[in-house]
């Protein structure tokens, strides 16, 4: 299990869940689940375009995901942010479907982002994810408070001084960038599993903002090393352990939140 | 700021929304430590002209003179999510560093600060808990020292009795009294219901039809001036220490002249 040949996905897997809990915990305190599964699977076709042209298939789903960002950013102007990442979604899906529809020989390569190939991680691979991860990292922190002032009431950070339209964008950019990491390890279907999951649970462990961070970060991480354990001893795929314990995740967070709220009324 | 030195002044705004102007030639000013109650009814163009303030939106015409430094501000009713890990405690430290970018060591001066908050606005014993489950009178409270830890020297409050009890308004209502004087800082409240405020408010702002009269309570709570400003009759009685505004609805020649003559702002000194 700790082979050479697995000491990629076990690094990989880390820094990917040390990026989605950080992020997660945005997404769930901005309510922001389904921009959150639309940029992955929206960035998905991107990954498909450059399997065909025979690029890299990360700066294909990282070009989709910038596009996603500005997409989404530009479209809900005009509306609600379900909207716009709905409109996106069936935009960029139909495309995908023109891009299966043109070729077949790559059927394999789409199998992996859309369900993850963590086992196909190579070294420059890792760097890639090990830089993009880090910079994830960074701007998290950089923007936390505004962005943890604009998730609770966007007037509020606009009185202080905070541009709440600039902190979304900002926001949609590092959803994007954790998606383009996350996408080819847990697959473009699953990804938002692992930042809604975990960061949903870790809401019921805490009342502190950054502590609930930390936990989200800390569920993430013994979500993906559990999942390649079990995938290790089953055989089974990891994008189907990392979505179904993120699932158990919740669902333990939701049970504990319940028996709290049972035990202060009692 | 020095008593009589002006917490905020608007000379002649105009707002326009979309096609609509909701403001027009807007004038008043508000001096230090004074409160002052923003009347009038849904749609009048109350939080309009608190978020043209406020620099959310911006003017067609006219200017608004405001002090160096933070301006405090109470948004409408907001929902809080009830699940966000955020405790009373730590929205009024967001009050402090909400807005600035990068990391930042723990300080005591800033936990200080923030108690003496929870202290001020008699929130210490909700302080641990999460916002979103609070009432709607202790979420009011932790929002407005989330206004006031920067100690600004004006406060924009929108509708914040809207949705509250009578006891809850209140004690609202005397808070904002008394902090206005601790902290030295001028409030300007939006209200559709001025009775609450009337024991205490220095000075009233009343709009209607995008216009607006200023002054104390008793020289703009009158018939004639609130006639004027609607263009037809409404009466002004007093029943049981509350004033009611009734509106007659026959158009008078106030209301033309005013359209032939669009002095829009009538200040009673």
């Amino acid at each position: 299990m700790f082979s050479a040949f697995m000491l990629h996905a076990w690094i990989v897997a880390t820094l990917v869940a040390v990026a989605a809990g950080c992020v997660g915990f945005f997404v769930v305190a901005r309510r922001a689940a389904f921009a959150a599964h639309a940029l992955p699977l929206g960035a998905f076709p991107g990954a498909a375009a450059a399997s065909l042209m025979g690029v890299n298939e990360f700066w294909g789903l990282a070009g989709f995901a910038v596009l996603g960002v500005l997409a989404i950013g530009q479209l809900q102007r005009a509306g609600r942010r379900e909207v716009a990442s709905a409109l996106w979604l069936a935009s960029a899906l139909a495309l995908g479907v023109l891009l299966l529809g043109l070729s077949g020989r790559y059927a394999q390569s789409v199998y992996g982002l859309l369900f993850g190939d963590l086992l196909g991680i190579d070294t420059r691979q890792m760097a890639v994810v090990a830089g993009f991860s880090g910079l994830t990292v960074a701007l998290v922190a950089w923007v936390a408070r505004p962005l943890l002032l604009d998730s609770l009431s966007s007037e509020l950070a606009s009185a202080a001084g905070a541009r709440a339209a600039a902190l979304e964008f900002v926001f949609l950019g590092i959803l994007a960038l954790s998606t383009a990491i996350a996408v080819p390890v847990v697959g473009a279907l699953l990804v938002f599993s692992l930042m809604v999951g975990p960061a949903s649970a870790a809401r019921a462990f805490t009342d502190r903002p950054w502590r609930s961070l930390a936990v989200a970060v800390g569920i993430c991480l013994a979500t993906v090393w559990s999942a390649i354990a079990l995938a290790y001893v089953t055989n089974w795929p990891v994008g189907f352990f990392v979505g179904a314990l993120s699932a158990l995740c919740y669902a333990a967070g939701r049970l504990r939140g319940g028996t709290v709220a049972l035990a202060q009324v009692a | 700021m020095n008593a009589g030195e002006a917490a905020v002044a608007l000379d002649r705004v105009a707002v326009t929304l979309g096609e609509r102007p909701v403001l027009r030639e807007v004038s008043f000013r508000l001096e230090a430590e004074q409160f002052c109650a923003l009347i009038g009814t849904n749609g009048s163009g109350k939080t309009t002209l608190l978020r043209a303030i406020l620099g959310f939106i911006p003017v067609q015409a006219g200017r608004i003179d405001l002090p160096a430094g933070a301006i405090g501000y109470v948004p409408q009713k907001i929902t809080l999510d009830p699940g966000l890990p955020l405790r009373a405690r730590d929205v009024i430290a967001l009050g402090l560093d909400g807005a600035r970018f990068g990391t930042r060591l723990p300080s005591k001066a800033r936990a200080v600060r923030v108690q003496e908050m929870l202290r001020a606005v008699g929130a210490e014993e909700f302080a641990e808990q999460r916002v979103g489950t609070l009432s709607g009178g202790q979420q009011q409270r932790v929002l407005l020292a989330h206004a006031l830890v920067r100690r600004p020297k004006l406060l924009l409050l929108d509708e914040p009795l809207a949705n509250l009890d009578v006891g809850s308004t209140a004690e609202i209502v005397a808070l904002l009294r008394r902090l206005s004087h601790e902290f030295g800082a001028a409030v300007l409240l939006s209200a559709h219901d001025m009775n609450p405020l009337l024991p205490v408010v220095d000075r009233i702002v009343y709009l209607a039809n995008g216009c607006a009269v200023s002054g104390k309570a008793d020289e703009v709570v009158r018939t004639e001036v609130l006639s004027r400003l609607y263009g037809y009759h409404v009466d002004v009685l007093r029943v049981h220490g509350r004033v009611v505004v009734i509106a007659a609805g026959a158009r008078t020649e106030s209301r033309d002249a005013l359209e032939r003559d669009p002095v829009h702002t009538i200040t009673v000194p």
